[in-house]
């Protein structure tokens, strides 16, 4: 099992170091007859170069996805628990950090959603891709980022996790930006870079304050000892806190950036630049939901920090409220679903912070497919229009996409909670938790993702009716070359289809329902007091059915907007255009940051330049000294006169001042 | 290996090979070419001479190693050289990146002779300071190692060459005399200059500690350098010739970190200490200040510079922490830095070669002609921002931990410049290697050469290597940095000891 664990892992590094390299190396070969006359899919150009990197990698993850489910039938259903030591890291005096693979439940979930969106996500590059010049990049990219993505949930270590969790920023920002000609590309890709740093920040902190209390970072160690530091304080900055509760905050931070939480969600809907396949892998199923498997794996931290968790539930209901808002009104078919995952990743947020690890993590597992299948399903659409991503130009392209929209039908019913596809059982299961945590901020977590999933249901069926309803809105020259597209494309939707319909059903009992404390075994940690799963059984009846009702109404409105009168939308925009701009503008997050970050800070660094070391340092500094210097020789020169008068003149007034010296002295 | 002498053969090499070149005549291509060669081969040599100091290395030991000493003037001076396991990983990195600034110099057509012998006389001076035992013997090789440097930049820089050698003259002129007068002083009050008799027990008083400390710090903080004595480097670095700019950051500011902890810390660590919040300030307004003004550089080899400092500020930030963990990463920084920093102003030196032009404006689009170069930048820039996984990482991450554990202020602020360090990192490649190559100038540049890719190859290695297993490095240093910082805890106890029981 050790050697799978090891092949699992470390087989996506060796496909992305022999495509990157191998692949890009050959290609530099023939690229000398000028490779690159086509951007990307334009229809009738074919990729010249080698397509070994594509199916190399494509091969390495389809293994790696396989053997990830037999590890999650032994370690999960069967209850093992691996340590893998692989190499020494960084040690210094009492400091000391490996690189280890840790496999529990918590992680074989993890490599089941990772390898297995990744895989389906390599097959449907090789058709998404063909066109494109750079394709061995992209794949080397792609399997890149898998292997950082999987040291991030094996990481025994802060330390460890740390390394993944930059390491899937890194491939991010290379992804994002990876069509390097637009200049959007290039500024959401270093958007995403700062952005996640700003989290890595709080991120590095927390690891330094845990250093610092436990005297280790090493998880079972610090898990052990996190008990004792309840209700302790710390010296931080300018006071003394709550010990845990500083440390939980700070690593809270790091998950904000990564899963692009309220505050620090700007970069996210940016990173739509990225070619749609990465989208759905990074932006969608995996690295966004590292912030959710953080707060999870660090459930001891969180659960002897309660005003940490409270702050997790404003903020994940806040932000799963505030992106459906959004959603409701974009016009990009990415961007709809950006917010979307950016508003479910809020509802993950909310089962952590009321201690309901497990239901969170639940529906990290079933987001993951449909979101993947919506993203994957779009750039299936996209595909088709030409690379058109503006729904209003779209509509009517259900008879010409058959395949791909019933496969965009499945999606939504998942992400909308339709009853016993996947969403059904895991986002209500959110919802009930939010009711069931019988506190005030519960309560308002409760609500505001009730609202919050009328606003999904609304904003996804806007999106397919939009989309393929209707009458085509699109020139007929695009409508022309709308075709379906490959079997390589299609066949990754067909098997996420299964999983967004199946998996709620298929492993609830086990991930949430009383199977759930032998099937999370040690990996979740969870208060005595921690009773929120057993509340979840005792609600009352209307807290079930809240999410339904809300989600037929959501349904109702859209197909009343845009199938029954599709005049309605644009009158209540035009009445409301106060509203319909600050939510069509993303509540203006933008210009506010540009406003209090962005420019200041470009203000102060040509400030501390041209004035601080210009006309400060270097003024009074070496160029001062110099010009003084200057001066006084200037001085010097004019005295040296010559004339013999002015010399004895000033011999004169020497002797005087002299025996002036000397009759003080002898007086005294 | 205690019979051959590999210190003095790692100074005496490249002098002796300084004056096989001053024997050839003729300004030729041939003799260019004869010239190059011997210099290549020599400081290859002296990479190989010095493997020996690293393989043989005792790591057990906190004591010198490779010992070397001969008196003359009557006991007053001699010639001790050795090293430790703070000391060798400078030695090292000298001797590695000597061959590399050779071959990154193989396209200077002006005064080749004066130019090889510079760099090889530069080379011998360089690693005199590291190794010497004796503190005249320090003294001179430290203040030695300005004059050929004064030279490359004065005789092959650019066309404010003039200006920037005289602001480095200014700044370095108070700090040089003022440690020579510390100098003067522990000698009267050690009875002897040998470094490693001053270290088995120093016992100068608190006062003298003071004024002793402030003196060497005039030269370490402008060498290093600290913020605000700082605004020579960029001027330095925009005029020095590629090589020239390579060995200053990488070899020449390390100098002041070393010094900090063969000097400062172990001989006056009741000084060290007081002076520490000191220390911290300068080097977290250093962070935060020049990472915000290398945001708005338009000279891409000032922006480096100015992260340069950036990253020194990481440096003095650990070594004063006084912990294992910050003196570990302090040293681990400056060595990455050596690396790191020669590595992107090689980078800025393959399109100077070609363009003849540093600023950014002038660039952009540079992937689709140079996709070998836009990786080699692509990775160096992440390395400079401490990625995990590259050597830039384990000495940011290990002084800001040990920062957190020491002030929570400084760490605080310090580590916004990971942020930061991102911005102005990312922003340049972007200016320079993305985008569309729309500039006419640009449109027949070459990709990386033969030679290029021969110097860069060894540095991509290392940096990763390093990044995902620091041990070589941290090993080395372990015994010594142990040792330091339990002679400083020890000293610090007997001074605290000592004034309860004079209050008492």
């Amino acid at each position: 099992m050790e050697t799978i664990i090891k092949l699992i892992v470390f087989l996506p590094l060796i496909g992305a170091l022999i495509a990157g390299f191998g692949g890009t190396l050959v290609f530099a070969k023939i690229g000398k007859k000028e490779p690159a006359t086509i951007e990307h899919e334009t229809g009738d150009h074919h990729f010249e170069g080698p397509t070994w990197p594509a199916k190399l990698t494509t091969l390495f993850l389809l293994i790696s996805a396989a053997l990830s489910w037999i590890v999650f039938f032994d370690v999960a259903i069967g209850g093992q628990t691996y340590k893998i030591v692989v190499m020494d890291w960084i040690h210094s005096g009492t400091f000391a950090a490996d690189w280890t693979l840790r496999v529990d439940t918590l992680t074989a979930v993890m490599f089941v959603v990772v390898n297995t969106v990744s895989s389906l996500v390599h097959v449907y590059s090789n058709g998404y891709m063909s066109h494109d010049p750079h394709q061995p990049r992209f794949f080397a990219y792609l399997s890149l980022f898998t292997f950082a993505m999987l040291m991030l949930v094996t990481a025994d270590n802060l330390l460890q996790m740390f390394f993944g969790w930059e390491g899937v920023g890194l491939a991010s920002y290379l992804l994002i930006g990876f069509w390097y000609k637009k200049p959007s590309a290039n500024a959401a890709a270093i958007k995403a870079f700062v952005v996640n740093r700003v989290g890595d920040f709080g991120f590095a902190l927390g690891i330094f304050a845990t250093y610092k209390i436990f005297g280790s970072i090493e998880f079972d160690t610090i898990f052990n000892a996190a008990g004792e530091q309840a209700g302790k304080t710390i010296h931080f900055l300018w006071a003394d806190w709550d010990t845990m509760t500083v440390i939980a905050l700070l690593l809270f931070m790091g998950a904000m950036g990564k899963s692009a939480q309220f505050l620090l969600h700007t970069w996210l809907p940016d990173a739509m630049e990225g070619p749609t396949p990465v989208s759905a892998l990074i932006h969608a199923a995996t690295m966004v939901t590292a912030g959710v498997f953080l707060v999870a794996r660090m459930s001891p931290f969180f659960e002897v920090a309660p005003v940490a968790q409270t702050f997790i539930i404003i903020i994940g209901a806040i932000t799963a409220f505030f992106a459906a808002t959004v959603g409701l009104v974009q016009n990009d078919i990415k961007r709809v679903i950006a917010y979307s995952t950016c508003s479910q990743l809020g509802y993950m947020f909310v089962a952590m912070g009321v201690g309901a690890y497990g239901v969170g993590i639940f529906h990290l597992f079933t987001h993951a497919f449909f979101k993947a299948l919506l993203f994957l399903g779009s750039g299936s659409v996209i595909h088709a229009m030409s690379d058109e991503q503006d729904m209003r130009k779209m509509g009517g392209l259900a008879p010409h996409l058959k395949k791909t929209y019933w496969m965009m039908v499945v999606g939504t019913l998942a992400l909308t909670g339709f009853p016993l596809t996947a969403g059904f059982f895991s986002k209500d299961a959110i919802i009930e938790s939010a009711f069931a945590a019988n506190t005030g901020v519960g309560e308002f977590g409760f609500w505001l993702l009730v609202v919050a999933a009328l606003f999904t249901s609304f904003y996804s069926w806007r999106l397919i009716f939009m989309t393929f309803h209707g009458k085509p809105r699109a020139s007929k020259e695009v409508m022309s070359h709308v075709h379906e597209s490959p079997s390589s494309m299609l066949v990754p939707l067909y098997v996420l289809a299964v999983g967004a319909l199946g998996a709620g059903y298929l492993f609830k009992e086990k991930f949430i329902g009383h199977d759930e404390s032998l099937f999370w075994g040690t990996s979740i940690y969870r208060n005595a007091e921690n009773e929120v799963l057993h509340a979840m059984h005792n609600l009352p009846e209307w807290v079930a059915y809240a999410p339904l009702v809300a989600m037929i109404f959501g349904f109702a409105i859209a197909w009343l907007f845009y199938i029954k009168r599709t005049d309605l939308p644009e009158r209540i925009a035009q009445r409301n255009q106060p509203l319909y701009q600050f939510l069509l503008n993303k509540w203006y997050f933008d210009e506010l940051y540009d406003l209090i970050f962005v420019r200041p800070i470009m203000w102060l660094g040509r400030f501390l330049w041209k004035q601080g070391d210009g006309r400060v340092i270097d003024g009074f500094g070496p160029n001062g000294v110099a010009a003084r210097v200057a001066d006084i020789t200037a001085f010097m020169t004019r005295l040296q006169t010559g004339y013999v008068y002015h010399y004895a003149f000033a011999m004169l007034l020497g002797v005087a001042g002299l025996i002036t010296f000397l009759m003080f002295a002898s007086v005294s | 290996m205690p019979g051959f002498p590999i210190l003095s053969a790692l100074i005496l090499i490249p002098i002796v090979g300084a004056f096989f070149i001053l024997v050839i005549r003729g300004t030729d291509e041939v003799a260019s070419r004869n010239m190059r060669h011997i210099a290549l081969t020599l400081t290859i040599i002296n990479f190989v001479v010095s493997l020996p100091l690293w393989l043989n290395f005792d790591y057990d030991s906190a004591a010198f190693q490779f010992e070397e000493q001969y008196t003359w003037a009557s006991g007053i001076m001699g010639y001790h050289v050795g090293v430790d396991g703070i000391s060798m990983p400078f030695i090292l990195l000298t001797t590695f990146l000597m061959p590399l600034t050779i071959l990154a110099s193989w396209h200077v057509k002006t005064r080749v002779k004066e130019y090889m012998i510079a760099f090889l006389v530069l080379e011998a001076l360089m690693v005199g300071v590291f190794s010497a035992l004796d503190l005249v013997l320090f003294y001179v090789f430290f203040e030695a190692g300005l004059i050929p440097m004064f030279l490359i930049i004065g005789v092959w820089g650019g066309k404010n060459r003039i200006y920037a050698s005289f602001k480095f003259f200014l700044y370095t002129l108070l700090g040089s005399v003022l440690m020579m007068a510390a100098i003067m002083a522990m000698y009267w009050q050690a009875g002897t200059a040998d470094i490693a008799e001053i270290l088995k027990n120093p016992t100068f008083p608190a006062a003298m500690q003071t004024w002793l400390w402030l003196a060497f710090f005039a030269s370490f903080a402008v060498k290093l350098p600290m913020w605000p004595v700082h605004t020579w480097l960029p001027d330095a670095h925009v005029e020095a010739p590629t090589a020239g700019s390579v060995l200053l950051a990488a070899v020449l500011l390390k100098m002041g970190g070393y010094g900090f902890l063969r000097f400062s810390l172990p001989m006056f660590p009741l000084a060290s200490e007081y002076f520490a919040p000191f220390i911290f300030t300068l080097s977290a307004i250093g962070i935060v200040y020049t990472s915000l003004v290398a945001l708005r550089q338009d000279d891409m080899k000032k922006l480096i510079a100015y992260s340069s400092i950036a990253h020194m500020g990481f440096v003095t930030m650990g070594i004063f922490t006084l912990t294992r963990q910050g003196i570990d990463g302090a040293i681990f920084q400056m060595v990455s830095h050596g690396l790191v920093s020669a590595a992107l102003f090689l980078c800025v030196g393959v399109i100077y070669d070609r363009m003849h032009t540093r600023e950014i404006e002038a660039y952009g689009g540079l992937v689709k002609r140079m996709p070998a170069y836009a990786f080699v930048f692509m990775f160096f820039t992440m390395a400079n921002v401490g990625l995990p996984g590259t050597s830039g990482f384990v000495g940011e991450f290990l002084t800001l931990m040990a920062a957190f554990q020491v002030n929570t202020w400084v760490a605080f602020f310090a580590t916004t410049g990971v942020i930061l360090s991102a911005c102005y990192a990312l922003w340049l490649y972007r200016r320079v290697v993305f985008g569309v190559l729309d500039k006419d100038s640009l449109k027949a540049i070459t990709d990386l050469s033969g030679r290029e890719v021969v110097i860069f190859l060894p540095l991509v290695v290392l940096t990763i290597l390093f990044g995902f297993y620091p041990a070589p490095i941290l090993d080395v240093l372990s015994s010594s940095v142990d040792h330091l910082t339990n002679q400083i805890s020890v000293a610090l106890d007997a001074a605290a000891a000592a004034s309860s029981a004079g209050v008492n």
